[in-house]
């Protein structure tokens, strides 16, 4: 069957099983638009192509399945970048479709050209230009397995306009493409040496990453911990891998972690790390990291494993089938925790969980942003999820929320982009139209990518903008009161919309809440009605995020913050 | 630990844009290459890139795992500690002026360098051997004045795979 290479192009999607693409159609992908016009793919159409990326990034971290987006050439596919980057640091699975100029003008300098698989090359896992009509099924294919396969991220194919005009036979049954061998080894020797650290291990620790989301690990880390009652701490991407309710969850660790989480840490004597990279807001001064203990690191990339922090163990292997090998060893070889020294560290790390608890101070007439977020959880029992953006709203979040279930945080941990929360949420929403999906927001965050809520109220996609407004950058201020003597320099964001009359604008509804008493009851009524609705919760302008490791600091000296908010 | 040269030999498949993927990978990390050499194999859509950094072995380490991460990248072996032999070539022009043209001839005669091309007024020769010798046949070439030269990077072959 002969078919253009537009229409290959949608018939390649449906084999992929992709029913939605997030998108933004130019001169250059006009053949493709023309092709989805009749097809019954649905296209969420966004206000920026940053924000077609974000929303595919968020739609593939709650679905676990690759995302998808289309954009045009030159300044179409440049404003890709952002996302791009920020899917590439968080190991998520996208396809970004470019359109390209015709072959024989690209290095022309043409109109609307740009060389999109060089821009890329650096922060995609993989990208290709497609020369022609012939390679393109295969290419696509590839693309996909690509984007999934191994250690998951972003890839990019790059559409000259006449590879999509031209015409070729195409088979969909008879499309090869290059072998990749990720297939799981077993390793029982570094099995039984687990094995070995575990039995001597007085203070063992779990350290839960990213990869055990992407990994689809978070059932076998639970059973880890729970049947040997070891307790878990985990990184920013690792929350929600697991339960945030159990009694023996610690926290996040690092910069904005639990004081009990890092104690433990520098406490432990054997810390078993399983799809983490030890990213330097995690780790605090690297030479002081985990002193006492033995590390194991479980990771599906070599390059992860003695980057930053040097480890005794280094297991390779995808982390969901390294878990289940390990939980069978150990049952198999009846391992069990020496039971009064694992109650006795526990019981430490409860003093310490005691000694300075996680909490904020909720009194007098204005509203804590923590209490927001706490109040979210109570009035969605949890049922939730959750994205956000990047700053002080992004570390709340991460602190006040207890994630029960993996793929419901949706948050850019490694990049840290601002106005990823909102795109991000709409993609999510797209793919889970029934469940609650909220952006909490800062108001500097927000009007990064706030011309989105276009997209949400043409669509009706009903995500809830949940958005903590104190004025300010706030991360950043909160940086130059702590590290530059109070000069906020540029951060000060008074000057702002009105966010009520802004999402009225938009056609969305909008709120203002200025007190704590009115904060559970605005939140109900949010979720009460089937509609996006923006709420601008007006919050305390110089609240921190406390507790606090300083840069440079070693992970057990945190900065605890003023003793009012702690009483 | 010690910093020495590294010869890394990478297969890839030989698609346009891989050496700047390689390049693009070390570069941004950080990591510098020293020399680099690159061609095609006996199948055409492979191609072996043999390239030189130094480091220490956890460097050289993490640089292989990031190669190892492009997906055009076939196998990365560091030669460096297996049995292998080196080569490397230089061109060189000498201009054979009046004062220096009797003391060239001798030299090119005694140190047996091959003569690919010679004039009136220049000579070209093609030195190959391993670092070593080129390093030996660079310091006896000074003197005589080099007018141009060019220098291949190294390349490098296993006794057995």
């Amino acid at each position: 069957m002969k078919l253009k290479g537009s229409q290959i192009l949608l018939e390649m999607l449906k084999e992929e099983k992709v029913d939605l693409i997030f998108g933004y159609p130019g001169g250059a992908v006009l053949d493709i638009y023309d092709q989805l016009y009749k097809s019954k793919i649905k296209h969420i159409l966004v206000r920026h192509e940053q924000g077609a990326v974000h929303a595919a990034d968020g739609y593939a971290r709650a679905t676990g399945r690759v995302g998808v987006c289309l954009v045009t050439s030159g300044p179409g596919a440049t404003n890709t970048v952002t996302g791009i980057a920020t899917a590439n640091m968080d190991s998520i699975p996208i396809v970004v479709f470019t359109g390209q100029v015709p072959t024989t003008l690209i290095g022309n300098d043409a109109f609307q050209e740009s060389d999109i698989t060089g821009i890329t090359r650096p922060c995609t896992k993989h990208n290709f230009l497609v020369r022609s009509v012939e390679e393109l099924a295969a290419t696509i294919k590839e693309a996909f397995h690509i984007a999934r396969s191994g250690r998951p991220g972003p890839v990019l194919v790059d559409l000259p306009k006449n590879v999509m005009a031209a015409e070729t036979e195409f088979d969909p049954a008879n499309i090869k493409i290059r072998n990749y061998d990720v297939t799981h080894k077993p390793v029982p020797k570094k099995l039984s040496q687990v094995f070995e650290m575990l039995s001597h291990a007085k203070r063992p620790l779990l350290m839960t990453g990213g990869g055990v989301i992407l990994g689809r690990a978070a059932g076998e880390l639970t059973e880890l911990a729970r049947k040997y009652q070891i307790p878990v701490t985990g990184t920013l991407m690792g929350l929600g891998s697991f339960p945030g309710t159990d009694p023996l969850w610690l926290g996040m660790l690092g910069m904005h972690g639990t004081y009990h989480a890092n104690m433990a840490v520098s406490h432990c004597d054997l810390l078993i790390a399983v799809g983490v990279r030890f990213d330097d807001r995690v780790t605090g001064t690297i030479e002081t990291f985990a002193p006492n203990a033995q590390i194991v690191q479980i990771d599906i990339d070599p390059s992860s494993i003695n980057r930053n922090v040097v480890v005794e163990l280094p297991i390779i292997g995808e982390t969901k089938a390294t878990l289940n090998d390990l939980l069978h060893f150990l049952a198999e070889h009846k391992y069990a925790p020496d039971k009064s020294a694992r109650k006795e560290w526990l019981a430490e790390i409860e003093q310490w969980k005691e000694k300075v608890p996680l909490t904020y101070c909720q009194n007098g007439e204005i509203i804590k942003p923590q209490y927001v977020i706490e109040m979210l959880h109570k009035v969605t029992n949890g049922d939730v999820i959750v994205t956000t953006e990047v700053g002080q709203n992004q570390m709340w979040t991460a602190q006040f929320f207890k994630f029960d279930k993996p793929n419901s945080f949706i948050t850019s941990g490694g990049l840290g982009t601002m106005g990823y929360g909102l795109p991000a949420a709409i993609g999510v929403k797209c793919a889970f139209p029934d469940k609650n999906v909220v952006d909490i927001a800062g108001d500097g965050s927000i009007q990064m990518n706030i011309q989105e809520l276009a997209t949400a109220a043409q669509y009706n996609i009903a995500v809830k903008v949940v958005l903590l407004n104190n004025g300010f950058l706030g991360m950043v201020r909160q940086w130059q009161e702590l590290f530059y003597e109070k000069r906020y320099s540029h951060t000060d964001m008074t000057y702002a919309p009105d966010f009520v009359k802004l999402a009225e604008a938009f056609g969305i509804i909008g709120m203002r809440i200025t007190k704590p008493a009115d904060v559970e009851k605005a939140l109900r009524d949010a979720f009460a009605v089937d509609k996006p609705v923006l709420m601008d919760f007006r919050v305390s302008r110089e609240e921190c995020v406390y507790p606090m490791v300083r840069p440079g600091e070693s992970l057990s000296e945190m900065d605890l913050g003023t003793r009012e908010m702690i009483n | 630990m010690e910093k020495k040269e590294h010869i890394i030999s990478i297969l890839v498949y030989n698609k346009p844009d891989v050496l700047a993927r390689i390049a693009g990978t070390l570069g941004g990390k950080g990591y510098n290459i020293e020399s680099l050499s690159v061609n095609t194999t006996t199948q055409y859509e492979i191609s072996k890139i043999v390239m030189t950094s130094i480091g220490n072995q956890a460097t050289i380490s993490r640089i292989e795992n990031q190669l190892q991460r492009l997906v055009d990248v076939i196998s990365v072996d560091d030669l460096t500690n297996v049995e292998s032999v080196h080569r490397e070539m230089v061109l060189v022009r000498l201009d054979l002026t009046e004062d220096k043209k009797d003391q060239i001839k001798k030299a090119v005669d005694d140190n047996q360098w091959k003569v690919i091309k010679s004039g009136e007024h220049y000579v070209i020769l093609e030195i190959t051997g391993d670092k070593a010798q080129i390093d030996l046949a660079m310091a006896r070439l000074e003197p005589l004045g080099i007018a141009d030269i060019t220098r291949t990077g190294l390349v490098a072959l296993e006794l057995k795979n």
